[in-house]
């Protein structure tokens, strides 16, 4: 079956570090930084399983400041 | 594959609606307001209506959703959002005019106008955000807040004896006449956020094919003044909003 790869990419300025994507994605690819903050002084979120992501979209759906852009690809 | 094979606009699945502007919005972190910006930026685009859109911002957190979505808007004095919205549709008819209003605005100073407009059946669409409290005054209480639920004007919690009982908007609505259309939804979810934009687009083309007036109750959060994290909040939402404002369509004359 082919796999389905995905790619998350975070707009670190804007995102205000809710959280509400890391609860969100069924595979636990995105994570709040421990030791980095924004220009605002949040944590933002970050890809922290690359590999694992799917591109389901979730995260970026319920992103209230519509910080995340999700891609997908077809793994040949 | 790399990551940079992945990240290619042939492959771009979703992104920040077009339609909402890049400044950064003032909402707290974790607001369902930024969900439902996005909801309604994605429905207009998708309606083709970018270029024909009126939208009516009220007084509390959302007064400065024109600078969010890009679309035309006028500012209405606190809780006359449903009164101007009328207006604004009866000028013009083939505009979509949907109005976009809190719990403050909509249920408790503005319920005269709300109740009135569509009872009159304006062809507009009214977006509800209850979240049960004052937003941006500081967390007072709130028409909409829950029974034994604490706020800084009520510190020991609701008491229906001294406060009354929450106020079911979406459910006097339903009982008016000139209503097309009324739901009540929540956007915590991923299931639920695209319920709610199936929600949004129903009631925008009801108000375009001239129904009658169309309700939109969003049940959400305000995890700031309800002292709590945002993922917290959400879970507290659906524990106790929910049970008392169940959600689904409670009138739809559309069909």
């Amino acid at each position: 079956m082919a796999k389905m790869r995905g790619a998350t990419v975070v707009d670190v300025e804007r995102c205000k570090g809710c959280g509400l994507c890391v609860v969100a994605c069924p595979l636990k690819v995105l994570a709040l930084t421990t030791k980095n903050v924004n220009m605002k002084g949040y944590n933002y979120a970050e890809t922290v399983l690359e590999d694992t992501c799917t591109g389901c979209a979730s995260c970026a759906i319920v992103c209230p400041d519509g910080c995340i852009t999700v891609y997908r690809k077809k793994e040949e | 594959m790399t990551r940079e094979e992945i990240i290619q606009a042939e492959n771009l699945v979703y992104r920040k609606p077009e339609l909402l502007n890049d400044v950064p919005m003032h909402y707290c972190p974790g607001c369902s307001h930024g969900v439902v910006h996005k909801l309604v930026s994605e429905v207009v685009a998708e309606m083709g209506m970018t270029e024909k859109t009126i939208a009516i911002s009220p007084v509390g957190c959302a007064v400065f959703a024109y600078k969010y979505i890009d679309v035309d808007w006028q500012e209405a004095a606190h809780g006359r959002a449903p009164a101007l919205a009328s207006a604004v549709k009866r000028l013009w008819p083939d505009r979509l005019v949907f109005t976009y209003q809190g719990d403050g605005d909509l249920a408790c100073i503005g319920t005269a106008e709300t109740i009135h407009a569509l009872n009159r059946g304006e062809n507009i669409t009214i977006i509800f955000i209850n979240n049960a409290i004052y937003g941006m005054t500081g967390g007072q209480m709130a028409p909409t807040t829950l029974l034994g639920m604490k706020t800084v004007t009520c510190p020991y919690g609701r008491d229906p004896k001294l406060h009354g009982y929450p106020l079911k908007m979406a459910d006097i609505a339903a009982q008016l006449e000139g209503t097309c259309y009324v739901t009540r939804q929540t956007v915590h979810t991923v299931a639920a956020i695209r319920k709610a934009k199936n929600a949004i687009r129903k009631a925008f083309e009801y108000s375009m094919q001239g129904k009658g007036s169309n309700l939109v109750e969003i049940v959400s959060t305000c995890n700031t003044n309800w002292r709590m994290s945002p993922v917290k909040a959400n879970q507290w939402m659906e524990e106790n909003m929910v049970p008392y404002y169940p959600l689904g369509d409670l009138k739809d004359n559309g069909k």
